[in-house]
């Protein structure tokens, strides 16, 4: 339904504190690594897909974005990242987001300490779901 | 010396392709070797090196235990000096003779210094490599470099532009054409470029080029065309770069502006292979081979060649110009085509402007062949991604350029394509 609960969970879950009013009131929120589309009856979220041929680690200038070749997850090392957003151009799904503060690429890293991914966990009409390559998933 | 791989050039190129040799054949002896004396590093990053915002050590393109790890064996600062494409051997400029049984080219490209009067003195340098970087580094540790001078309004001039401004230098670029990042850029999106590195501080010459550099042993001031003088300590030739194409030459392998190569990265001669900005591969966009000297084409290009080289047969579905610059504040996302060519009118340009956004993409045959982003660049993904995949858009072509254009507008059936069971929509 397009609510958005997903992102500000995903916020809250990348913020400091953990802590909704925290995370908004006190903290430089953190940036979203979600996106929320909704055109008509449509909507479904978009975050990284861990792409088996992840064109942004392809592309990268520095070797900030990497796959993990045993989890396949693709992370990037902020310390490395220099904003330079080619990664931008290289993802077809547009789900990679610039943190001009701090000159790096923020992205979906599924939560490594949670059981289940906040978007997923805390989704109201259990619309998403963690599907079998790992991945978080926007069921119909 | 004998190994089943051998890799000239320990770049973006060279990398792509270990990685995919390794991904392929474990076991198999690979050997790269390199006239610089750096295990791999970002290129692009020179310029952060410069402005002293990093070091060598957070530079590296891949961590410290790569190589050992990839079991892969490293001739730092050693020089291939010719092929026997008979014998299969590269001779080096340390005495060895390496037997290989398949050869990568990723020699990259050379600086072009024009035969400008005046070249050869104290205070001259190209911004290529890190050893460049170092030595202007040194030379303005010296103290006394105020004005610099940048011949060439390009990628590496622009680059090395704001690199300097970091440093207090009062620049001053260059640029032969109308206008600069002309190669990427259409005039609006040049403008705007140009506005930034003006606020920056940098000023820009257009329509002239360098004549002659004056002064004693070291640089005093530089002479344009249209004979005016600028007064520098400094000049940075950043007027273009040249595949570095002797050894293929020499080896009778066929070179056009670079090292031609197949779909499968192989040169003219079997167990040959070539990429990166040394290579002309297949653009997708133009349909015919060419010279894309960017980074990812590079990583990209030697990867598929590596696979071939390890005997896993893969095709190059090619490449195009696509950059991100992001100088001056100022962000900037281009693809494929800059303009849609004069003459031709089965070419449709899409553009819209506000405020401090630019955005506009052209169409042919119903696909995308060519798209800018200035300012708001986070779509250009899902564009370019269309684009790559030679997506009909009739259907939604007036939605690309909307501010809430994104995977929602595409029809199902195409989301559903990209994205497999993850969208059910
Ligand atoms: C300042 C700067 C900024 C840039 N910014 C961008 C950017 O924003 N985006 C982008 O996409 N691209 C950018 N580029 C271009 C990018 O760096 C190149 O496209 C990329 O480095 C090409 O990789 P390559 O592997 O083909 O060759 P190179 O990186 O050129 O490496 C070739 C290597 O081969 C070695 N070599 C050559 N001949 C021999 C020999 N005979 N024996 C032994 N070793 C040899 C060379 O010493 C060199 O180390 C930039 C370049 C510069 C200089």
């Amino acid at each position: 339904m397009g609510c958005g609960i997903c992102r500000i969970c995903c916020q809250v879950s990348h913020s400091n504190s953990k802590d909704i009013i925290k995370t908004f009131k006190e903290e430089a929120s953190p940036l979203p690594r979600i996106r929320v589309e909704r055109k008509a009856e449509v909507s479904f979220v978009i975050q990284c897909q861990h792409c088996d041929e992840p064109w942004c680690v392809y592309s990268c200038l520095t070797g900030a974005m990497q796959k993990d070749p045993v989890t396949g997850i693709v992370s990037v090392d902020s310390e490395k990242c220099m904003g330079c957003w080619t990664c931008i151009v290289a993802c077809p799904n547009g789900a990679l987001t610039r943190d001009m503060v701090n000159k790096s690429i923020v992205k979906c890293d599924l939560c490594p300490d949670l059981a289940t991914p906040a978007c997923v966990a805390n989704c109201p009409n259990s619309a998403l779901a963690v599907v079998d390559d790992g991945i978080v998933a926007t069921k119909a | 010396m004998n190994t089943d791989y051998l890799i000239i050039g320990n770049s973006a190129g060279g990398i792509g392709a270990a990685e995919a040799i390794r991904s392929t054949d474990t076991t198999g002896s690979l050997i790269i070797v390199s006239e610089e004396p750096y295990p791999a590093y970002s290129r692009p990053l020179i310029s952060e090196y410069l402005s002293h915002e990093r070091d060598i050590e957070d530079m590296l393109y891949r961590p410290a235990d790569f190589y050992k790890k990839h079991s892969i064996q490293l001739f730092l600062g050693k020089k291939a000096l010719s092929i026997d494409t008979h014998q299969k051997t590269v001779k080096m400029d340390s005495g060895e003779n390496i037997h290989w049984k398949k050869l990568l080219l990723a020699t990259g490209g050379i600086p072009i210094i024009p035969p400008v009067k005046g070249h050869d003195k104290k205070g001259v340098f190209s911004f290529l490599s890190l050893n460049d970087a170092r030595e202007i580094d040194a030379f303005l540790a010296r103290g006394g470099v105020k004005r610099a001078v940048v011949s060439g309004g390009g990628l590496i001039g622009v680059s090395v532009s704001q690199a300097l401004r970091a440093r207090q230098i009062h620049v001053t670029i260059i640029e032969m054409k109308d206008r600069i990042l002309n190669t990427i850029l259409d005039e609006a999106a040049s403008a705007i470029a140009a506005d930034s590195v003006k606020r920056g501080g940098g000023s820009i010459i257009v329509n002239d080029t360098v004549k002659e550099i004056s002064g004693n042993a070291s640089v005093r001031e530089v002479i344009l065309n249209s004979g005016e003088q600028i007064q520098c300590e400094m000049v940075i030739m950043a007027i273009g770069v040249l595949p570095q194409t002797e050894l293929a030459k020499s080896a009778g392998i066929a070179v056009n502006r670079g090292i031609t190569v197949d779909r499968y990265m192989m040169t003219s001669k079997p167990d040959i292979y070539a990429c990166g900005d040394v290579a002309e591969a297949y653009d997708f966009i133009i349909g015919s081979n060419r010279l894309t000297p960017l980074w990812p084409n590079a990583y990209i290009g030697g990867r598929i060649a590596g696979f071939n080289m390890a005997g896993a047969k893969t095709e190059y579905r090619g490449g195009t110009a696509m950059n991100s610059i992001n100088y001056f504040n100022l962000s900037i996302a281009t693809a494929g085509m800059v303009s849609a060519p004069a003459e031709e009118n089965s070419f449709e340009t899409l553009t819209k402007v506000n405020n401090a956004t630019y955005r506009k993409v052209i169409i042919h045959d119903n696909r995308i062949a060519g798209l800018i982003l200035v300012g708001d660049i986070d779509k250009s993904g899902i564009l370019f991604g269309l684009m790559r995949k030679n997506i009909d858009v009739t259907t939604f072509k007036s939605a690309l350029l909307a501010d809430d254009f994104g995977l929602a507008y595409l029809p199902a059936s195409i989301r559903k394509e990209q994205l497999g069971e993850t969208v059910i929509n």
